[in-house]
């Protein structure tokens, strides 16, 4: 199948709506899509290229509502070149857009069974999308439920929608911070540990882990422990990228291209490689 | 298939026809102290009389007695000099009010006749062919200069040291990808070429040059050599179910080894003619005004290669010639349906440290059958292939 994608290397302006500020070094910027009424389509789980003029390119996943393709929204962490000069960009500036790029999360896969994602720092950011979708179609699934793991109760993000969420009776939302004074509540540890404290139908559930590889891989172990199977187990991978297309040979993961056959994949896939070192 | 003897006096009317077709033709001459691909306007400028000696971490040009024009083996360059240039403009930017513009580049592709073009590296041209030009996207620039490629292939007389195309099956004889394949005779006062065409343009630009038909034992001429050439080659590589060799080996002890040994200076990527990696780079100009995108050849032997935010995924020298070497021979398959490697030996020769992927292979395939246990493993894949 050639892409629908006419010119894929071209990045195109788009405008920034708003910024607003997630943490203290993340940002979700929402560009307002210039491609009149289809907007933007795209996937839950895809990435696009955010071009910054003479500064360069990083890989972000979509972070804003599938349904919703007209607003386009990315949150990304300022730690980079191109992240920090990316963030200093204000409302009304325009940045360039190549995308979308890259595999989606299960969402049709996983109508009829509960599922579970596990998310951590800003791994929440290309789970986002899935939610939405979840919660749009809430009767089409089992449980929903949401662990999330973030290094300090400051370096939450979408904390109102993480409160709506957790306020509504249909999803099951659990937080848990690395460590936090006195004036934190709530769970103190690493995500794995709420893996314990929920239950799920493991024959019929599907699981959507996105974080830091170590994070990824003790989620793993865990779930695994708890009965699910591999072919059920889904986790979005990251490694360098510079085309997103398939060209440039940087993401290679084994025989996989992340940019192409991830950055969500199948763990039952990639089983013989995940956890190797310098794959 | 017909063949035809081309006198060496004719060799220039070809160049002059190409030519004369718009082509850019380029060839091997002497340069950099090596032989090198270049603008070829004359057959003057092709390393008459001069052959290679080639060995791990060797490379020496040496004087023939015969002044043969072909007699010489692959140098440090590859056709993806041309085909996938190493560095490259995509496009320009400006600012534009508050949003900007993109100007693409719409150079007219160039129109290249390839002459002296080895099996190994056809074979090389068309492993790039499916990374560019198969997959869901396509490479815009190298599938513009590839439409009209015009390859004239010559037969390889000899075998290098680090030559090991008989074990890929890339060779020595150039047996499709085409237009014009050439072998070089060289019997006393008599020096010719035996000419087969490969395609209806090959035989069209052909018809336009002096030539005559071949006699039987003419045509055998051209088979002795090749024979010969298979029978010299300096290197060789047991590719029996080596895919899952490297699937099986991810975690080995001859990784440190080699680790000991490589300097991670990216020289057998640039002069592989497969490697096909690339990185993009932003400049702009001194007002901020202007800006411009560059693709340049990239290796995976460097740091930056895999860098994401936290560090290097593959920051070991032991990784990242495991991935190189993994990739090459065994991931490629699973990616493009060949192997990466085409035998040439360029990776070989141009190591300053003489690592050799023949050596490399043989290392690990050897520990796995010394192991008892392991060597069942092998024994059950034989029998999983036939």
């Amino acid at each position: 199948m050639k892409s629908f994608i006419t010119e894929p290397m071209i990045p195109k302006p788009f405008r920034i709506h708003r910024k607003l500020k997630e943490t203290h070094d993340t940002y979700t910027i929402e560009l307002e899509s210039t491609n009149g009424a289809d907007g933007f389509p795209f996937s839950a789980g895809q990435f696009n290229m955010l071009y910054v003029f003479g500064v360069g390119e990083v890989p972000i996943s979509i972070s804003s509502d599938p349904s919703m393709p007209k607003m386009l929204k990315h949150t990304a962490r300022s730690v980079g070149a191109v992240t920090k000069a990316l963030l200093k960009l204000k409302s009304g500036d325009v940045l360039g857009v190549r995308g979308p790029f890259g595999s989606r999360w299960p969402v049709e896969e996983a109508v009829g069974n509960d599922v579970v994602i596990v998310a951590g720092g800003i791994g929440l950011a290309p789970m986002r999308p899935v939610l939405y979708s979840f919660i749009s179609h809430r009767d089409k699934y089992g449980k929903i439920i949401l662990l999330y793991g973030a290094r300090t109760p400051e370096d939450l993000l979408y904390k109102r929608e993480l409160e709506q969420w957790r306020g509504r009776f249909d999803l099951e939302v659990k937080v848990i911070v690395d460590s936090a004074t006195g004036n934190w509540r709530g769970n103190v540890g690493v995500v794995t540990t709420l893996i314990p404290r929920i239950q799920f139908d493991p024959l019929h559930t599907m699981a959507m882990i996105c974080g830091p590889e170590v994070m990824m891989r003790y989620t793993l172990k865990e779930l695994q422990s708890r009965g699910i199977k591999n072919e059920n187990i889904f986790i979005s991978m990251e490694r360098n990228m510079k085309c997103g297309i398939c060209l440039c040979g940087h993401c290679q993961f084994g025989p996989k291209f992340v940019c192409k056959d991830g950055p969500v994949f199948c763990y039952d896939q990639i089983k013989e490689l995940f956890g190797k070192r310098e794959i | 298939m017909n063949i035809a003897i081309l006198e060496n006096d004719h060799l220039q009317t070809l160049i002059d026809v190409l030519r004369k077709r718009g082509y850019q033709v380029i060839g091997p001459t002497l340069g950099e102290g090596a032989i090198v691909y270049d603008d070829l306007n004359s057959t003057a400028n092709l390393p008459i009389g001069w052959t290679d000696e080639q060995d791990g971490g060797i490379y020496r040009l040496k004087k023939r007695n015969d002044k043969a024009l072909f007699g010489y083996n692959v140098g440090p360059h590859s056709w993806k000099k041309y085909l996938l240039p190493s560095e490259l403009r995509l496009w320009k930017i400006k600012r534009n009010g508050g949003s900007f513009q993109i100007v693409t580049e719409n150079e007219a592709a160039r129109k290249f006749a390839f002459v002296g073009v080895r099996s190994c590296d056809i074979h090389a041209i068309l492993i790039q062919d499916k990374v560019f030009m198969n997959g869901q996207y396509i490479d815009q620039h190298y599938t513009s200069q590839r439409k009209d490629t015009f390859i004239v292939a010559v037969n390889c007389g000899k075998a290098g040291g680090t030559c090991f195309c008989v074990s890929m099956n890339t060779g020595p004889k150039a047996t499709f990808g085409f237009d014009l394949a050439m072998t070089e005779i060289i019997e006393g006062k008599n020096h010719y070429f035996l000419v087969e065409t490969g395609t209806e343009l090959g035989a069209e630009i052909f018809r336009e040059i002096p030539h005559k038909e071949a006699s039987e034992k003419e045509k055998c001429a051209a088979d002795d050599v090749l024979k010969k050439t298979a029978e010299q080659m300096g290197r060789s590589m047991d590719t029996a179910n080596i895919k899952n060799l490297f699937y099986r080996n991810y975690e080995h002890p001859r990784w440190n080894n080699v680790a000991e040994r490589c300097l991670t200076c990216a020289n057998c990527t640039m002069v592989c003619p497969t490697c096909f990696c690339t990185t993009v780079e932003d400049v702009t100009d001194l007002t901020g005004e202007h800006a411009e995108r560059w693709r340049k050849l990239d290796s995976c032997f460097t740091m930056d290669f895999s860098y994401i935010h936290g560090g290097s995924v593959r920051a070991s020298t032991k990784s990242r010639y495991r991935h190189w070497i993994t990739h090459k021979l065994a991931t490629w398959i699973d990616q493009f349906g060949t192997s990466g490697c085409v035998g040439c030996g360029r990776c070989i020769t141009w190591c300053p440290v003489a690592i050799d992927i023949t050596e490399e292979v043989h290392a690990i395939r050897e520990s796995e059958t010394v192991i008892g246990k392991q060597k069942t493993v092998v024994k059950e894949d034989v029998h999983a292939n036939t």
